[in-house]
């Protein structure tokens, strides 16, 4: 290892620290809406700044308190959307894909992203967009 | 150098076997999409033992052949647009000559990354990536040192080809 490479993995480092700093560190949005979409066909939506408890459909619970809005239960074996932490940010997404549970924040304007599915190999995620067209956001993990 | 195709071949074959390997492996780094890039050690090692041209030719025909073997169009896009910006910043660093294999590697592991997210904020047509980019950057450090120094350690006990 030489010098410059020591500075070069340390500047990449310090930019992705800076990255998260600034993320961390912007203000919340406060008027957001939750929606929570199953397997693409929206389910409802919620005000961010009502406190209430939603139940999706008997296999998911989402709690939405003080602003946030976390996944408290969910059937799934992996419990990988209960283990997310709470959204907060416009552009946030909890994700239950067993489920095809969608939870995520948008400012009522746009909505990007309207379903997360995963493919047959168990190793892509296919989101689906408003149009209709289809993309791979992860990539197959084969490559 | 009269046996050109017959060491491109085997490189080949060994990059396609690094593909396979690295899908029965589950490198489970707790973030989707990042993995160890195994089969970018023969890139590396190519690219020092030969040249960025035959580099570039590896790494474009093994995305090629492991996407239609193991993945999809989508996947060979996405690594197609990794692995050359990643060979690109390689091959600028080592002409650059003040780095060694090591942070070659390393740079072209945060740069594979860093193509395939252009690609994929290109597509879904969104400049929210928050959080996935920091992850990805460090990622792409780690699992790019951890292919250099394998690769320092090869090229210190392959004879020249």
């Amino acid at each position: 290892m030489r010098k410059n490479d020591w500075i070069l993995i340390a500047s990449v480092l310090i930019a992705a620290i800076a990255w998260l700093g600034i993320h961390f560190f912007r203000p919340p949005q406060d008027a957001g809406t939750v929606v929570v979409s199953i397997d693409g066909e929206e389910y409802g939506s919620w005000p961010l700044t009502e406190n209430c408890t939603v139940e999706i459909e008997g296999t998911n619970r989402l709690l939405i308190e003080d602003g946030q809005a976390d996944m408290a239960w969910a059937d799934c074996p992996d419990q990988l959307c209960v283990r997310q932490k709470a959204t907060t940010r416009e552009g946030e997404s909890i994700i239950c894909l067993p489920n095809k549970v969608v939870v995520s924040i948008v400012d009522g304007r746009e909505r990007e992203v309207d379903a997360v599915t995963m493919h047959p190999c168990g190793q892509h995620i296919i989101i689906t967009k408003a149009g209709g067209s289809f993309v791979h956001f992860m990539h197959c993990a084969a490559i | 150098m009269k046996d050109k195709a017959a060491y491109f071949g085997v490189f080949t074959a060994l990059a396609l076997i690094f593909s396979y390997i690295e899908t029965l492996i589950p490198f489970s780094f707790g973030v989707p999409g990042i993995k160890l890039g195994l089969a970018n050690l023969l890139t590396v090692i190519l690219l020092y033992k030969r040249d960025a041209k035959e580099a570039l030719l590896l790494s474009v025909v093994r995305i090629i052949l492991s996407g239609f073997l193991f993945g999809n169009l989508f996947s060979i896009i996405y690594s197609l647009a990794g692995g050359i910006l990643s060979l690109f910043v390689m091959a600028m660093l080592k002409k650059a000559g003040t780095f060694s294999v090591m942070g070659v590697s390393a740079a072209g592991g945060v740069s594979h990354n860093v193509g395939q997210l252009l690609v994929a904020m290109a597509v879904v047509e969104t400049y929210r990536v928050g959080y996935y980019f920091p992850v990805l950057l460090a990622a792409g450090i780690v699992t790019g040192l951890l292919i250099g120094i394998v690769a320092n350690e090869v090229l210190k006990r392959l004879k020249n080809i």
